[in-house]
């Protein structure tokens, strides 16, 4: 009897051995490079773009000067920058583009908030050739970059899509979240009340 | 007996628990209703056609509530065919409204799309349902279960297909077949330029 279950003990923990030591990608352990979702008050990943060809977005973006091919989100000039974490594959971020849209136009229909606010969309898992048939698709006038190999959707916590976050880009909280939303939003109107919200006094003396 | 029978079980519910997952983007759409089947081996069957065989011919109940006879299209159309494992998966769930936006370029190269999934067709209802009013027509070949799919080889022995697109032309000739890693969707780009290829080549 002893003997019995000795044999199912060792039967049991070299089984459980072999499983552990086969399994690459264990769901019950935390992924060692899974970076957590974007949260309020924590600094964001640093983000690394292609740089556009397009002289129009990069004056929009205001990388005039930069030369070299990849540029980093901070180099954008602006106040607050607004990204949306999207797949040309979504539906849902198919549905919520008119509002995403009209929210751009809100934006740059008002000469204060268009030197404040710059919005940018993150294609992910999306090809350059994905990417462009959303922009066309939908008639985008804001930037959109292709992520292909997910690199920017892993360091943004493999949100769902789609996705806006919206980052300091200047001051002393320069990186840091000031807002998130998952899933459409729905009132662009609302929306861009509730960022403005955010966006501090200027200090006295700038400009 | 007991005692072993109770040793097995805990091994293949400590199998099942630690099955890995792969990288997908889910759209807020399908909320939590996506099922995280975890990394499956790349491809799990042996095809049975290439290309230049004449393709299988098949009839198939649709989720329109029309049946599709493949060969309806000979003389008429390019087939594309895509072959989805299973319905309310990450990657099958945004293959497919991907597709749904480039109806103009399958027009432009006077082809159709038949997404083929081995669920049935109230599952396939619920499913292409989250999606938006889909273009294309999306058939079940839930019943005699995946035979289609074994028709061309893509049968996996779980009884799901495998990630396939098929292009047959419209003399019901095989141009193009990818089966793709079933956990990664296949590039939108290669598809489009295989399409244009043989359109062009009549």
């Amino acid at each position: 009897m002893k003997k019995n279950r000795l044999i199912h003990v060792t039967l049991l923990l070299t089984s459980l051995l072999f499983i552990f030591s086969s399994c690459t990608n264990l769901s019950l352990t935390p992924h060692p490079e899974r970076t957590p979702t974007p949260t309020v008050g924590e600094p964001l990943p640093e983000i690394n773009l292609t740089s556009p060809t397009d002289e129009s977005i990069r004056n929009y973006l205001g990388l005039t000067n930069i030369t070299a091919a990849a540029f980093a989100s901070a180099q954008i000039d602006c106040e607050i920058l607004l990204i949306e974490i999207f797949s040309m594959y979504c539906p849902f971020c198919q549905r919520e583009a008119p509002a995403v849209n009209k929210l751009f136009k809100l934006i740059q229909d008002d000469p204060k908030l268009s030197r404040q606010i710059k919005l940018i969309g993150i294609g992910v898992g999306n090809s350059a050739f994905e990417v462009e048939i959303f922009k066309n698709k939908y008639d985008v006038k804001f930037p959109l970059f292709a992520d292909a190999d997910f690199t920017i959707h892993n360091d943004m916590g493999q949100v769902r899509t789609p996705f806006f976050i919206a980052i300091a880009n200047r001051g002393e909280k320069k990186n840091q979240v000031i807002l998130t939303k998952l899933g459409g939003f729905s009132s662009p109107d609302k929306f861009l009340r509730s960022l403005t919200r955010r966006i501090e006094p200027p200090v006295k003396g700038e400009n | 007996m007991r005692q072993t029978i109770t040793t097995i079980m805990l091994i293949l519910l400590l199998s099942l628990l630690l099955t890995g997952s792969g990288i997908c983007a889910v759209s807020d759409s399908f909320r939590e209703s996506i099922y995280n089947p975890g990394t499956l081996p790349p491809t799990d069957s042996q095809l049975k056609v290439k290309v230049g065989d004449i393709a299988p011919d098949f009839t198939l109940p649709a989720v329109s509530g029309k049946t599709i006879h493949l060969k309806d299209f000979r003389g008429k159309k390019i087939v594309v065919l895509s072959f989805v494992p299973a319905a309310w998966t990450p990657v099958c769930s945004d293959q497919w409204p991907g597709y749904n936006i480039v109806e103009d370029l399958f027009k432009k190269n006077d082809a159709v799309l038949l997404g083929i999934s081995v669920d049935n067709i109230p599952t396939l209802f619920s499913w292409t349902g989250q999606m938006g009013h889909l273009w294309f027509e999306v058939l079940s070949d839930f019943w005699p279960h995946g035979k289609v799919a074994k028709s061309f080889g893509i049968l996996r022995s779980t009884g799901i297909s495998e990630r396939t697109l098929v292009i047959i032309d419209k003399k019901g000739v095989i141009r193009y077949i990818n089966v793709n890693d079933i956990n990664q969707r296949p590039p939108l780009e290669t598809l489009i330029t295989e399409l244009q290829k043989i359109s062009k080549s009549k």
